[in-house]
């Protein structure tokens, strides 16, 4: 553990990306108590351009909106969807995928098929049709994210208990009589987690994007305040007030950097072998 | 070769099939009575009208058979009325695909060229400024979301500079024909283009500069090197040529996130494609429609799938389709 935070905090990607995390991670959590202003409350005049007003530093949208508090209480949205729904696809995609790898066969065939449908499937327009039959709401978004990214799971835990179950520690414990659960969540699983680990970081990122991206189209929980719906809202504007889109896509995209940036430290951390050979 | 084509159109159509019985449950998700709905969209809905309704779209019929009739309809084209715009839903894709065709491909031919040769650049200068200059640049547009990259480029380019048109697929009342007419769609194409193209650039830039290193290290290249071939030659013929098969694979894979791009870039920039269409009948709760256009971009990501699974065979001829 402490070898591999040292080698974390050596790769400059994963230390840049840990510290845009942590930040975000503390706007989401603390910033709604400092700044305890509804972020859908009119504050100041409709239209007020950025830097007059120490109030409202990031000025105000066409209904005279603070767009500060929108962007902190926006944290707490795109985060917790990002994180949430990936935490359900990997809940999906880790046990399809060790089942298929560890029993194979006809169990492997059956279960790759319908993870490969899955795929083909376009993902955002899947999960654009599943949101607006199911209504938008937050735990609609949150299902269609996972039910649209756990595929690759599925196919890397596959990939990875594949080439685990021959290996002679596991034959041990085949022969020493374990059951079949106790062997993939005990011996095999652990020595899997590390690709899953840094390809669920990769995950939260672009969970986060597809987020935002429903909310701008309109899919986002109407009772959430959220940075897509906030560019979405002032897109019709955008020649009178710039500043209604462009803040709440920077904030966007720091995160999705950080969390990819967190990925790239991960995998120079967690599988030292492969980084070296980018070099 | 014919029967590894003929073996995967089959399996298409299969996949495809399976994708029509998903939206046949999806649209009976779908809040609210199909007929009642449709009652209430023609503006009329007395009980008789209601019955009317039921019996001539088979709603009365037990499930089975009303998917059978949902399947046939497909296969023969016809995926519902639209009571909103008031036509057939495969007319009004139809009328769309061609935009939304010139669109996707012209954007995907963009991220390839200029993704392959950024990967090129930032592999051969490996380590140097270009190469972290290359690397950042392509992590930034990784991070964007395509829609507001389509922002920054209408307040850039067409608010601020005033160079590109903002919205649409030509200047509207303009008549222009010929090689006018060209040149104005193309002033238009430029932008939603370049949005749709920049992510995907960036991806194809990471993966290429990734592939080349890791192909650079393997003996046959030393061997290149060794017969006193030219570092350029090297790099063009032997490197990049394996180097570009990952490429391919994740072509392939990414066109399902080209086709959910394009719904978001035809949105912005009134672009009248199939994916505007999406949005509009996502607006209207038009769910015939919607589900409709969810059918034909999946049937065009299939196809898609089928075209880079052939390209990867003639790139890679080592492979044998043995099943």
């Amino acid at each position: 553990m402490k070898q591999f935070w040292k080698s974390m905090l050596r790769s400059p990607s994963g230390v840049i990306g840990l510290i845009i995390l942590l930040l975000a991670i503390s706007v989401a959590v603390f910033g709604p108590m400092l700044f305890p202003n509804s972020p859908w409350r009119m504050v100041q005049r409709p239209f007020l351009p950025p830097f007059t007003l120490s109030a409202v530093p990031l000025g105000t949208d066409a209904l005279g909106r603070d767009v500060f508090a929108g962007m902190i209480f926006g944290a707490r949205v795109s985060l917790l969807v990002g994180l949430v729904s990936t935490l359900v696809a990997l809940v999906v995609g880790v046990p399809i995928g060790a089942m298929a790898g560890y029993f194979g066969g006809k169990v492997d065939d059956a279960l790759m098929r319908f993870t490969e449908f899955f795929q083909t499937i376009p993902s955002f327009a899947l999960a654009i049709v599943l949101v607006a039959i199911l209504q938008p709401s937050i735990y609609s978004i949150v299902a269609s994210i996972a039910v649209v990214s756990w595929p690759p799971v599925a196919r890397l835990v596959r990939g990875e208990v594949l080439s685990l179950r021959t290996r002679e520690y596991v034959q041990a414990a085949v022969v020493t009589g374990q059951s079949n659960s106790w062997i993939i969540l005990r011996e095999i699983l652990p020595n899997a987690l590390s690709p899953v680990i840094v390809l669920a970081s990769l995950m939260v990122a672009t969970a986060i994007l597809l987020e935002s991206s429903l909310a701008f189209l309109g899919l986002g929980d109407p009772n959430l305040i959220s940075w897509g719906y906030m560019v979405g809202a002032g897109r019709t504007v955008i020649r009178q007030a710039w500043w209604i889109t462009v803040f709440p896509g920077v904030a966007i995209l720091i995160s999705v950097l950080g969390l990819n940036l967190i990925g790239e430290g991960l995998n120079d951390a967690l599988n030292p072998r492969l980084s070296r050979e980018g070099r | 070769m014919l029967s590894f084509v003929a073996q995967r159109v089959v399996k298409g159509v299969i996949v495809l099939l399976a994708i029509v019985v998903l939206n046949f449950f999806l649209i009976r998700l779908a809040p609210g009575d199909p007929a009642i709905v449709m009652a209430g969209e023609a503006g009329a809905s007395d009980q008789v009208f209601v019955k009317q309704l039921r019996e001539k779209f088979g709603l009365d019929k037990p499930l089975p058979e009303q998917l059978f009739i949902y399947v046939k309809g497909v296969a023969t084209l016809d995926l519902g009325f639209s009571f909103r715009q008031q036509a057939p839903v495969a007319k009004l894709i139809g009328e769309r695909l061609p935009a939304t065709l010139l669109l996707t491909l012209t954007a995907f031919a963009i991220s390839l060229t200029l993704g392959i040769l950024f990967g090129t650049f930032a592999a051969r200068f490996a380590g140097t400024f270009l190469d972290t200059g290359i690397t950042i640049f392509a992590l930034i547009f990784y991070a964007m979301p395509i829609f507001w990259v389509a922002l920054m480029g209408i307040l850039l380019f067409s608010v601020t500079m005033d160079w590109l048109p903002s919205f649409g697929y030509e200047t509207v009342g303009a008549n222009l024909t010929g090689l006018a007419h060209a040149v104005d769609v193309a002033k238009h194409l430029i932008m939603p283009a370049m949005t749709l193209g920049l992510f995907f650039m960036a991806t194809y830039t990471r993966m290429t500069r990734a592939s080349m290193l890791e192909v650079k290290r393997l003996d046959f290249v030393k061997t290149a090197r060794a017969k006193g071939l030219s570092d350029a030659v090297i790099q063009r013929r032997h490197v990049l040529r394996n180097a570009l098969l990952p490429v391919v694979t994740l072509a392939g894979v990414h066109s399902g996130t080209l086709i959910g791009g394009a719904v978001i870039t035809e949105t912005v920039f009134a672009w009248p494609g199939i994916g505007r269409l999406m949005y509009d009948a996502l607006l209207q709760r038009d769910y015939n429609l919607l589900l409709g256009v969810f059918v034909i971009c999946s049937a065009m990501v299939l196809i898609f799938n089928l075209i880079t699974d052939l390209v990867y065979r003639l790139v890679d001829p080592r492979i044998e389709y043995a099943t």
